[in-house]
């Protein structure tokens, strides 16, 4: 994405840049296009896992990974805790109901606290835009981005990507490892909904940009960012009708109905009548083009009940492979041999995988 | 207080004042200047600052200034905020009213002024316009202005209600004092944390966008036209806001405006890493933005460079962004700022202008309303002077500011620039950029 650069003051260097120095995932944006297919590329190895009796391997053994969530989830939290449980590391987790924020900890207060007890890696759900990025400068472990207000849900995108890619795989009757970021040129994506309040579509908008995905956003004007300079976005719409049959990928945001979509819509009834996939909308649908919502989703809102449930929609599978592709990221973040490149641990992964820790 | 030293020689600099420049020295004895000329003797037990390379000017004045107290000493006092003002050349600030309890009575504005009378500099207040800067019931500006206070501002927020504004200037113009707008609409503003924008678009902050200040400036414009009443513009910040000025000005309305060291050199950019020091209300805004406000600084639009000087104590900026308080450190860094912003393309004569006789008179603290800033250094002028060598690179170590806050957004940068001396009342205040008590 090219925003305005940060002015360049060449001889004075800026007193806390964003990092995004390999150690952490806070945005979409350190990875690019290479890190994407990285990722990508070692989640396979984490889903032939998944497949096994025992889905569990020693790769993270020793290592202590927190899961520190300041907003509820439900799935994220799990998806992110099985996968590091998996990879068998030690996990530490850290919820908003019985945590010391809740008694006037401050944040920095709560991370470098439990950091003193020796952490690798920081799991961070926290609903300030850039709290990780402010975490990752106060402690000295990894911190994966696992969504920060309206900024960034990282891992959501990647598994996204993933999900497209093991479907383009299946369709074109390839092996999915064979799927290269270049299938992605040229599909076309219609994400649809909430995107002014919606990490998912940031970090959907950066991932699949990159891979050279078509983007269009369909919203209600009140929905859309307030600017969208530097978006690598193709075009904007409000007429959901006349951009379904166009799309390769129909992506649905969560209607952030908890956040007061009050003010910003007159009342969820409208919201559905013009941007909800309602049956009739989704038989405007090309076919085969596919359907996905990152969930949770309201169903009658933004998706239709018999809609969700469509063989074209992925929204379940989204799910399964969010596991494999946090594994993947957790591994690339804090299973490196030292000295070694992520393509080689990959490639010597897979023998080792055969011992199980119990 | 008697002055400790009774005759203060500054040698060797270039004066800088309302009239021109010269080489002069100049002798202060018993907190006036008492001869100003070149090659002057220096007197006997003189105390000698030398100038150098440096310019002579009177002393600055801030007409924004969060002192803090009383209710906010964490994170400054008044004897803190007048030390790092005269580290910052300055020898008079405008105490905002947005304290705890806020200035809307004669008793609190008499406790600060009586904390700023053994201070480093002279300190003076402004009022409420509104009872607890609530902008419903007009604060006792009477009894205020009574005490010396000609300036009134409910700043840290605008006063929403046309109505209350309305009347407050209608009954300000009676008492020959100026209104300060801090200009945010709230309803515009609402829930935002930096410039509505790319930036914050990108970052998924909520925005405050330009047009919740231009609104009310707009609309202050029109109820000045309205009511004959004088209006402060508060910090602008937007490209929108001083055109809206500009206009006004044209068409001869009583307005006034100040814009800040920070508005005149950053931008929202500086949010990319989600750094708090870099919140701050009004928000920066973008290089365009940056560009109008510079170029209004040349063009005589922008009155004066205020600081906003808004110290915060660690843990109310070790936040989430959304969750920090708003608000930099200013006085300090003020002088090195403005001039890396505006010195290429002004005098340093209309740059010190902006920082020393102009904000006096918006102040009513000029010796020509009767008060002893901003005025001509020459003979019989009072002894407030501050000497600037507008070369010496420094690198900002907030460790090493007087604020008793860290909250600068220049802390590791180099800033070309710098105080050097200052001269409150006849006394050499800050020698060599130390304080002196």
């Amino acid at each position: 994405m090219t925003l305005p650069a940060p002015r360049p003051d060449a001889d004075e260097p800026k007193p806390a840049p964003a990092p995004g120095d390999g150690r952490h995932l806070l945005s979409i944006a350190d990875l690019g296009a290479e890190g994407i297919e990285e990722v990508l590329r070692v989640s396979d190895a984490f889903v032939e896992v998944a497949r096994r009796p025992i889905p569990k391997v020693p790769a993270l053994r020793g290592r202590t990974v927190v899961t520190l969530f300041a907003e509820e989830s439900t799935r994220t939290r799990f998806s992110f805790e099985t996968a590091a449980k998996r990879l068998s590391a030690d996990v530490l987790s850290f919820g908003v109901a019985s945590s010391s924020l809740k008694k006037g900890e401050s944040l920095r207060d709560t991370v470098e606290t439990v950091a003193a007890m020796g952490v690798d890696a920081f799991v961070i759900r926290h609903p300030s835009a850039g709290a990780p990025a402010q975490v990752a400068r106060w402690v000295d472990a990894s911190v994966i981005n696992a969504g920060d207000g309206w900024h960034e849900h990282p891992t959501q995108a990647l598994l996204d990507c993933y999900t497209i890619r093991q479907v383009l795989a299946e369709r074109s009757g390839r092996r999915v490892a064979d799927v290269g970021v270049q299938d992605f040129a040229g599909l076309r994506v219609a994400i649809v909904g909430d995107v002014a309040h919606s990490r998912v579509a940031r970090s959907g908008v950066l991932a699949l940009a990159a891979l050279g995905a078509e983007i269009t956003l369909v919203a209600p004007g009140s929905l859309l960012p307030p600017s969208l300079e530097g978006w690598p976005v193709s075009a904007t719409s409000h007429d959901l009708d006349s951009v379904l049959p166009t799309v390769d990928v129909c992506y649905l945001l969560r209607l952030q109905t908890e956040r007061g979509a009050g003010s910003f819509l007159p009342t969820l009834r409208e919201y559905t009548a013009g941007y909800g996939l309602t049956a009739r909308r989704a038989g405007l649908l090309a076919d085969g083009a596919l359907v996905m919502h990152p969930g949770p989703m309201n169903r009658g809102v933004e998706i239709a009940d018999e809609v969700a449930d469509l063989p074209r929609s992925l929204v379940l599978r989204q799910v399964a492979n969010g596991v494999a592709v946090r594994m993947a990221v957790l591994f690339l973040l804090l299973g490196q041999v030292v000295g070694g490149d992520a393509a080689g641990a990959v490639a010597g992964l897979s023998p080792g995988f055969g011992a199980v820790d119990g | 207080m008697a002055p400790r030293h009774a005759s203060v020689m500054i040698r060797g600099g270039t004066v800088v004042d309302e009239t021109g420049e010269r080489r002069a020295d100049v002798l202060i004895t018993d907190g006036t200047v008492t001869a100003v000329g070149t090659d002057l003797d220096v007197p006997a037990h003189a105390t000698v600052l030398d100038a150098a390379g440096c310019h002579v000017a009177p002393g600055l004045v801030d007409l924004h200034t969060h002192l803090r107290q009383p209710g906010g000493e964490e994170a400054e006092t008044v004897e803190t905020a007048a030390r790092a003002a005269a580290r910052g050349g300055y020898t008079a600030v405008v105490g905002m009213p947005n304290t705890n309890p806020p200035i809307d009575s004669a008793a609190v504005a008499l406790e600060v002024l009586g904390l700023g009378a053994s201070a480093m500099c002279q300190v003076a207040v402004a009022g409420a316009i509104t009872v607890g800067r609530a902008g419903v019931c007009l604060a006792p500006m009477a009894e205020l202005a009574a005490l010396g206070v000609t300036l009134f501002t409910d700043d840290g927020t605008g006063v929403q209600d046309a109505g209350v504004m309305r009347r407050a200037l209608e009954y300000a113009r009676g008492l020959g004092v100026t209104l300060g707008q801090h200009c945010e609409d709230g309803a515009l503003a609402a829930g935002g944390h930096m410039h509505e924008g790319a930036w914050s678009s990108r970052l998924g902050v909520p925005g405050v966008p330009a047009v919740a200040e231009e609104l009310m400036v707009a609309r202050d414009i029109m109820l000045s036209r309205l009511t004959g009443g004088r209006v402060h513009f508060l910090h602008l910040s937007t490209a929108g806001s001083v055109a809206l000025v500009a206009a006004a000005k044209a068409e001869g309305l009583p307005v006034s405006a100040e814009v800040t060291p920070h508005h005149l050199s950053l931008t929202d950019a500086e949010l990319a890493g989600y750094d708090t020091v870099f919140k701050v209300n009004p928000p920066l805004r973008t290089d365009a933005d940056v560009a109008a406000l510079r170029a209004a600084c040349a063009a005589g639009t922008v009155d004066a460079v205020a600081t906003d000087h808004a110290p915060h104590p660690s843990e109310a900026k070790d936040a989430p962004l959304d969750a920090a308080a708003p608000g930099m450190l200013g006085l300090e860094t003020a002088v090195a700022v403005t001039l890396e912003a505006l010195g290429a393309g002004m005098s340093i004569r209309d740059v010190v202008g902006l920082m020393s006789w102009r904000p006096a008179r918006i102040a009513g603290l000029s010796v020509d309303q009767g008060g002893d800033q901003g005025g001509p250094v020459a003979v019989g002028a009072p002894g407030n002077l501050c000497v600037i060598d507008t070369t010496e690179r420094w690198e900002v170590d907030p460790d090493r500011l007087s604020s008793r806050s860290r909250n600068t957004p220049w802390g590791g940068r180099t800033l070309t620039g710098r105080v050097r001396h200052t001269v409150y009342r006849g006394e050499p205040v800050v020698v060599d950029t130390e304080a002196q008590r």
